[in-house]
């Protein structure tokens, strides 16, 4: 057994003409958290897709718990816990039948009342899959990826179309997948959903990864320091690659002139300004 | 975990949910019993020649809307849920999950039929059906027709809503040229003519010989025949043309 859940190799889909993915490389280690983040149409979808065994892929090597996904073997599904984008579900199954009916698909299964509680529907035990909330039904959808207690779990998109509330409450859902030492492969188009749950980010675009790393890092990657202070009731800015050498100048500036620098900040470049900056459209020339 | 206790767990899931949908167990159930009872009052009045076109009409209307109708149905409904799709990423094998899946409509298919044998008896005073085992050949494959053709129509529909539409077209026309409720040779030529390459009359033909005639497969090879071919072309077709999404 490797360290390594997932190591994707030059992966690249075409449907038609149209090249979805177009060389993707990324591995993601055992026990991590890895978010794939980035515009709609960037080839998320497709890439985590062809992860879970539901597309073949035009090019490229991909490894899945040592597998090939394309084989579809159960050896490999009984240690994989999906979570699609928009699945929908049978209306009139009751969530504790569902989870139960799911947990008897896989050899060790996680017990389905503790696998309700995990994912906080508690007290949702005896409704239709129907009178769930939106909200709900995505946590029933995460307590059936779960109920087999899978070694990988891919959630595509959890949390689309959720007002802030609800999102937060699907985080708590989805940090016990950490906790529970589970690798986790998750698709976002949210920042701050790649932010708050992922170990590492890689940013897609067009299909191809244009950057990944640790959420802090991927910022600090780039040595642009931003530092601003309040002037005459105007915010004054500054960018540097040395922000020693600046704030230095600033402070014996202002001190030399017996003022205080109200309101300083020195910022790294956030997941933020650097998402936005690579995901930008080419500028029209 | 076999794949058979997997596929029957599956059909134990999709019979508790069968009966939760009121419109499937409707369309499933109660309409072709309804047709009988309504459609021997009024017409056949205890005529026991109408009867015995009627007892195996209505039969072979059972086995055509417990499979092709609600195999039509339910997999557009699953496909266009992502259910399928889910199935599909669990470890249950294809064979298993669709297995349960389409026993399910083969159990209706084939308490349709006791039933609608057992009010001929019971209700219309008509005997037994005098070849108990053709019955039930005919039976397997009216489903194993009608079963890998709604499969396959369900490729051709292209959205939940408008599912009703699609399998009414085939199934409406289907039902009235087969003699489900007179004799197929009662009707004008062309239609005649049409209703001999299609499969329902073959079905029809198959349980009237079964239950009124005393013939069995053997006795009928032009019904055998046909459902044979069709059953081959319409298990090719549901294998090509399946789609998990």
């Amino acid at each position: 057994m490797t360290d390594t859940a997932i190591a994707v190799r030059d992966l690249r889909k075409s449907y038609g003409s149209v090249e979805a993915v177009r060389g993707v490389s990324f591995e993601v280690a055992r026990g991590e958290v890895f978010g794939l983040l980035g515009p709609n149409g960037a080839g998320k979808t497709t890439t985590v897709e062809i992860l879970e065994g539901h597309r073949r892929r035009s090019g490229g090597v991909v490894r899945v718990l040592g597998h090939d996904p394309e084989r579809a073997e159960p050896e490999l599904r009984r240690r994989l816990g999906i979570v699609l984008q928009g699945g929908g579900f049978y209306p009139r199954v009751r969530v504790r039948e569902a989870v139960a009916h799911f947990a008897a698909m896989y050899p060790s299964p996680r017990d389905p009342s503790e696998t309700i509680s995990l994912v906080g529907l508690e007290g949702k035990e005896e409704a239709f899959a129907r009178e769930l909330s939106g909200g709900q039904r995505r946590r029933l959808d995460l307590a059936l990826a779960l109920v087999g207690d899978p070694e990988l779990v891919f959630l595509d998109e959890p949390t689309t179309g959720f007002d802030p509330a609800a999102r937060r409450t699907a985080w708590t859902a989805m940090r016990s997948l950490r906790e529970l030492g589970k690798t986790v492969l998750l698709t976002t188009h949210y920042l701050e959903e790649a932010q708050a749950l992922a170990d590492r980010v890689a940013i897609v675009k067009d299909g191809v990864l244009v950057a990944q790393g640790a959420p802090g890092e991927l910022g600090a990657g780039r040595d642009r320091y931003r530092v601003s202070y309040r002037s005459n009731g105007s915010r004054a800015e500054h960018e540097t690659d040395d922000p020693t050498t600046l704030l230095h100048r600033l402070t014996a500036e202002a001190l030399a002139r017996g003022e205080r620098l109200e309101g300083l900040e020195v910022n790294r470049p956030t997941l933020e300004d650097v998402y936005l900056e690579l995901t930008a459209e080419e500028p029209v020339r | 975990m076999s794949g058979a206790l997997l596929a029957w767990r599956q059909f134990r899931f999709e019979r508790r949910l069968f009966w939760r949908n009121p419109s499937a167990a409707f369309f499933n159930f109660m309409l072709p019993l309804a047709f009988l009872l309504l459609v021997a009052s009024v017409f056949a009045r205890g005529d026991r020649e109408q009867l015995d076109v009627l007892v195996p009409g209505i039969a072979g209307m059972a086995v055509m809307s417990t499979t092709f109708t609600a195999l039509a149905f339910n997999i557009t409904f699953l496909r266009e849920q992502g259910i399928l799709k889910r199935m599909r990423g669990t470890p249950v094998p294809a064979g298993s999950y669709l297995g349960g899946l389409l026993a399910s409509s083969v159990m209706n298919a084939a308490v349709q039929v006791l039933l609608v044998v057992a009010i001929g008896h019971w209700v219309y005073g008509l005997p037994w059906p005098r070849e108990p085992l053709a019955l039930a050949a005919f039976t397997a494959l009216g489903v194993l027709v009608f079963g890998a053709l709604g499969v396959a129509f369900s490729h051709a529909i292209p959205n939940f809503d408008s599912a009703p539409a699609y399998v009414n077209a085939v199934f409406l026309p289907a039902i009235f040229i087969s003699g489900v409720f007179y004799s197929a040779s009662a009707l004008p030529g062309p239609l005649e003519a049409l209703a001999a390459v299609l499969p329902l009359k073959h079905v029809i033909d198959g349980l009237a010989g079964a239950i009124v005639t005393g013939q069995g497969p053997l006795e009928l090879p032009t019904a055998t025949l046909t459902l044979l071919a069709w059953a081959a072309a319409g298990l090719a077709l549901a294998a090509w043309s399946f789609r998990w999404e």
